[in-house]
């Protein structure tokens, strides 16, 4: 069983993303770790990328489509910012990933599973669930990787919309515990990202 | 079928000339002006507004473009050739922030966009770009500003003037030139344009750009306060001269 989780398919990663909407911000939480094999490479990786001023955008898979994806997505969004003086709605900005993703899908996936939150002025935060087959799903919270199977029974449980941010980092921070009880391959550092009306945040750390 | 369009349209003439490319230089010439001044702690361009219809949307014809970041663009000549230019150049910044995780350096993109003008004077089937750029920005600590031009030449410049009237404006600043820092620096690109365009904020645009901060177009209020005085300084020396005489 633990060999099967190590051969880990391109559908279940062992990175952890977590997200979800609060009252008018937008929370995504991502371990730390880049792992190949049975060994830890970087305990200090920050997997969540900052598009524009207003949305947060996580991967997991594959360390190099991640990466080189993400990068991607940035740069063409600061051209789309360049060229017409407005930057892309959160909403935008997902359709526009998820058709990259679509496109390269039937000649050379790229094989990772994102996270994309954002916080709009007329929109509010939003929450979007992308994964390697360019599915797209606008969502209230979201989970990738194997530890989605733990934390997602968790927030149906207490999950709210309106949650206030002390109550958000309350929740996160239950399913930090619920994985690091259960998880087998559980990182112990989450870096946190929160995007709301001033821009992108990183929450310190939360100790488990 | 495409044999029809492998002749060059720019063919070199018996002694020596590229006409096309004089003729796209021409066409700059008519163009609005356009000023750029590289000041110690700042990059200045200051453009002659470009007249609109009544019912035109003046905010549409905006002159002075951001490429990146820390990099503008201003233009003198054909305005949708300029265009064309402006949305590589904009591609190139983005593509090479993704390669190499820097930003492109002014030099970089101002050599792209001449790389791109000498391309099109040794084609088949088509015309020179009928336009002169200022690339203007910061590479980390320092102003710099660069000058294209249709047959693809592109210098560093500390300060210099495109468009119409242009050749009167860069004697001038060939004259007047220092170094100016802050305020100083667009002061002497207004003095410069005001040579040859009308002196009120309706008329000129003014950009600056200075370290670490976006660039910042000024206010038709700080454009006329600069303006007046501007006129203040020249009608004070007038009567210091008239006194001294």
């Amino acid at each position: 069983f633990f060999f099967l989780l190590l051969c880990a398919s391109v559908v279940m990663s062992l990175d952890t993303l977590i997200g979800f909407t609060g009252k008018n911000f937008t929370i995504i939480a991502a371990d730390k770790a880049r792992a190949r094999s049975i060994v830890i490479m970087n305990d200090n990786e920050d997997k969540i990328m900052n598009l524009e001023k207003n949305k947060l955008l996580a991967a997991s898979g594959a360390a190099g489509d991640c990466s080189q994806f993400c990068d991607f997505v940035q740069k063409n969004l600061n051209l789309y910012r360049f060229k017409t003086d407005v930057p892309l709605s959160t909403n935008a900005a997902a359709h526009f990933t998820r058709n990259q993703l679509a496109v390269a899908l039937r000649k050379s996936p790229y094989q990772c599973n994102l996270l994309l939150g954002g916080y709009d002025e007329d929109e509010g935060p939003s929450l979007y669930y992308l994964d390697y087959l360019a599915s797209l799903q606008k969502m209230n919270y979201g989970a990738q990787g194997h530890a989605s199977y733990f934390v997602l029974s968790l927030l149906d449980k207490d999950y709210r919309p309106d949650l206030s941010e002390e109550e958000a980092i309350q929740l996160l921070t239950r399913c930090f515990e619920g994985l690091k009880k259960r998880f087998l391959i559980n990182s112990p550092n989450f870096i946190i990202k929160i995007v709301d009306q001033n821009g992108i945040r990183e929450i310190p750390q939360i100790h488990v | 079928m495409s044999a029809k369009y492998d002749r060059a349209i720019t063919v070199f003439s018996p002694d020596g000339h590229l006409f096309q490319v004089e003729y796209a230089m021409e066409a700059v010439k008519r163009g609005t002006t356009a000023v750029g001044v590289r000041g110690k702690d700042s990059v200045v361009v200051a453009v002659e507004r470009k007249a609109t219809a009544k019912l035109q949307d003046a905010k549409t014809v905006r002159k002075l473009v951001q490429i990146d970041d820390h990099t503008c663009l201003v233009f003198s000549g054909l305005l949708a050739d300029a265009r064309t230019l402006i949305d590589r150049a904009r591609v190139e910044a983005q593509s090479y922030r993704l390669t190499m995780d820097e930003p492109a350096s002014v030099e970089h993109i101002a050599r792209y966009i001449a790389n791109i003008q000498q391309k099109y004077t040794q084609s088949g089937g088509v015309r020179p770009f009928g336009v002169s750029t200022f690339v203007l920005g910061f590479d980390g600590e320092n102003p710099r500003l660069f000058q294209t031009d249709p047959s693809g030449t592109f210098s560093e410049w500390k300060a210099n003037a495109v468009g119409r009237n242009s050749k009167t404006i860069r004697e001038y600043l060939e004259k007047n030139f220092e170094d100016t820092e802050g305020r100083a620096t667009p002061i002497l690109a207004l003095k410069a344009l005001t040579e040859m365009v009308e002196p009120s904020s309706k008329m000129i645009d003014v950009a600056v750009l200075t370290k670490g901060s976006p660039t910042t177009y000024l206010s038709n209020e700080e454009i006329d306060a600069m303006l007046k005085e501007i006129e203040e300084e020249k009608a004070s020396k007038l009567s210091r001269q008239a006194i001294s005489t």
